[in-house]
């Protein structure tokens, strides 16, 4: 059996918890066997939201409502999924790659003593034991990985799978586990509110230094507002404080692989690369037709940024209404 | 506090990267390789602040490889660390590294122990969170900021959509990333004096290998870039609209 863990934030299940649902419902077709999921802490509404999973593929939704999970602490979860992967008996446990995945998946994979992929790409490769893709060298090139153990953890990079829609409901069953004591207190949170989270975000637009000071933002801000999307800076923009550092992307960055990665004046530095390559269309307007930026992109414009992308953003408006 | 930072060997940011023996194994020949940056720019200096400062007695290495690891490490100790430990073992995977390290910190009751986020070759970003369980620690994953009061750590790490203050005491794992500490440049003095100091070679615990690398494989060359004329930029959002299908 394939069990799913989905995180909850702050009392419910986003997009990447709806994507590794999907994923490991694939899984467990594949298989032939069933997806099940794990909720751990207290979710709004949880008899419809989490019946709600069956809409991804899970049959059944164990809920460990208990309020110690409510306070994250990998030590914690790690040990719980273990109890709950020996009471339902799950032979593949799927995570998605986000902060909280890159967290539990490790410990649960010691705990357990299972092989683990982090940052899978691809389904299973079942064809001959059990193959999974994923990403290395920081995007450049891929790994096969064979787990060789009885339970097999993956952690799926975001995004690189897709929420998969179908007709269903979740039977919603009540798990009981015994946590431990936590060892960590979390003293506070701070969430970035109003803007789309980049880690979630589908779309990204990019400023860098080309766009010469953060007043000129609006260049980036226009589009993005236009289409939904989010906002992202490279190294040098976030280092000189016109942006906040959580929008920088790149090797030190944050890495993202939204469907659209948008860059308006980034030159495309090896290290800014790393952090975006895995995005699945990059456009750059850059005026340096020498920026090795245009090599990794799928679309570009040699252009000066204050007047194409004004124009870009009448186009985008102009095709919203007549379409 | 005595702080063990975990260091990896990796090809530089820049380095080609290519394979052989039939696409198992990484070409090596003519690459330069380096200190993992996370380990060494967030996770190593993080820890010689802390030693700077008098709330840590020592600063360990340990990195875990081959002979041929040891310029590595000697790198690292011309940044700075007491003194470091290279367990000498080539194979093995992720939880097979981390049981080694786990081994080590046990055996030198290290009270805290630093990871760079992911290296920059296999980017697993497992080795902090499997040391920590063989250990029965706590983890902190992806911590941007950290201080600490005699045993009591407080840790600033990411999370979706922002970050989160956590307290803690030692013992700890925590793996770093940028906003921990600045890079440092290695002085001569450095580089002199990381020559003679000690670097242990320990031979390795019994440790499972849970997964194994079947195959690389490199992706496929870029279609080449789509160049739109600046005076038609119309055109670019038909094409991303149309055939990329992105909005």
């Amino acid at each position: 059996m394939v069990l799913i863990f989905a995180d909850q934030i702050e009392g419910q299940i986003k997009k990447q918890g709806f994507e590794a649902v999907s994923y490991g419902a694939k899984i467990a077709e594949n298989l032939g066997t069933t997806a099940e999921v794990l909720v751990l802490g207290t979710v709004d509404n949880a008899n419809e939201a989490l019946a709600a999973l069956g809409k991804y593929g899970a049959t059944k939704v164990h809920y460990a409502s208990n309020a110690i999970f409510d306070t994250f602490d990998a030590q914690v979860y790690a040990a719980a999924i273990a109890d709950a992967v020996a009471a339902v008996g799950a032979n593949v446990v799927v995570f998605s790659h986000t902060t909280t995945g890159k967290a539990i998946a490790p410990r649960l994979s010691a705990r357990l003593k299972a092989g683990l992929v982090a940052g899978a790409i691809s389904l299973p490769d079942i064809t001959s034991g059990f193959v999974v893709k994923k990403l290395v060298f920081s995007g450049k090139a891929f790994a096969h990985v064979g787990v060789n153990t009885p339970i097999k953890v993956i952690s799926l990079n975001p995004n690189a799978f897709g929420v998969k829609q179908q007709e269903g409901t979740a039977e919603v069953i009540a798990l009981d586990l015994k946590p431990m004591a936590g060892k960590i207190t979390v003293k506070e949170v701070n969430k970035i509110t109003g803007t789309v989270p980049l880690g979630e975000a589908e779309l990204v637009i990019s400023g860098g230094r080309g766009l010469k000071g953060p007043e000129n933002w609006y260049l980036v801000e226009d589009l993005a507002n236009e289409i939904g999307a989010a906002t992202a800076c490279s190294r040098a923009v976030a280092d000189a404080h016109w942006r906040p550092h959580h929008e920088h992307v790149g090797q030190t960055g944050g890495a993202v692989a939204p469907n659209l990665y948008f860059a308006i004046g980034i030159s495309g530095a090896i290290q800014h690369l790393a952090g975006v390559n895995r995005s699945k269309t990059i456009v750059v307007i850059n005026k340096d037709p020498e920026a090795p930026f245009f090599k990794a992109a799928d679309y570009g414009i040699v252009g000066d940024a204050f007047v194409v992308m004004p124009k870009i953003v009448e186009a985008v408006k102009k095709m919203k209404a007549t379409s | 506090m005595k702080i063990l930072v975990c260091i990896s060997k990796t090809p530089d940011t820049t380095a080609k990267i290519a394979f052989t023996d039939n696409n198992t194994k990484f070409a090596e020949a003519g690459v330069q390789f380096i200190v993992n940056p996370y380990d060494e720019w967030y996770a190593l200096v993080r820890a010689l602040e802390l030693k700077e400062a008098g709330t840590a007695t020592s600063v360990s290495l340990i990195n875990v490889g081959g002979a041929d690891n040891d310029p590595i490490i000697r790198k690292a100790l011309a940044i700075g660390g007491d003194d470091a430990i290279r367990v000498n073992a080539t194979e093995g995977d992720s939880y097979y590294i981390a049981s080694q390290i786990a081994a080590v910190a046990k055996e030198g009751a290290y009270d805290l122990i630093f990871t760079g986020k992911e290296t920059i070759d296999y980017n697993g970003s497992c080795i902090g969170g499997m040391i920590s369980e063989i250990l029965e620690v706590p983890y902190i994953s992806l911590a941007t900021a950290l201080a600490a009061d005699g045993n009591q750590l407080t840790v600033t790490r990411e999370i979706e959509g922002g970050e989160e203050l956590d307290i803690l005491s030692l013992p700890a794992v925590i793996s770093c990333q940028k906003g921990m500490a600045e890079q440092r440049i290695p002085n001569m003095k450095g580089i002199m004096g990381a020559r003679t100091k000690p670097l242990t070679v320990k031979d390795p615990v019994e440790a499972d290998v849970l997964t194994t690398i079947v195959a690389f494989e490199l992706p496929p060359a870029k279609a080449g870039v789509k160049l739109v004329s600046a005076d038609e930029p119309e055109e670019l959002v038909r094409l991303l609209h149309e055939e990329a299908k992105v909005f």
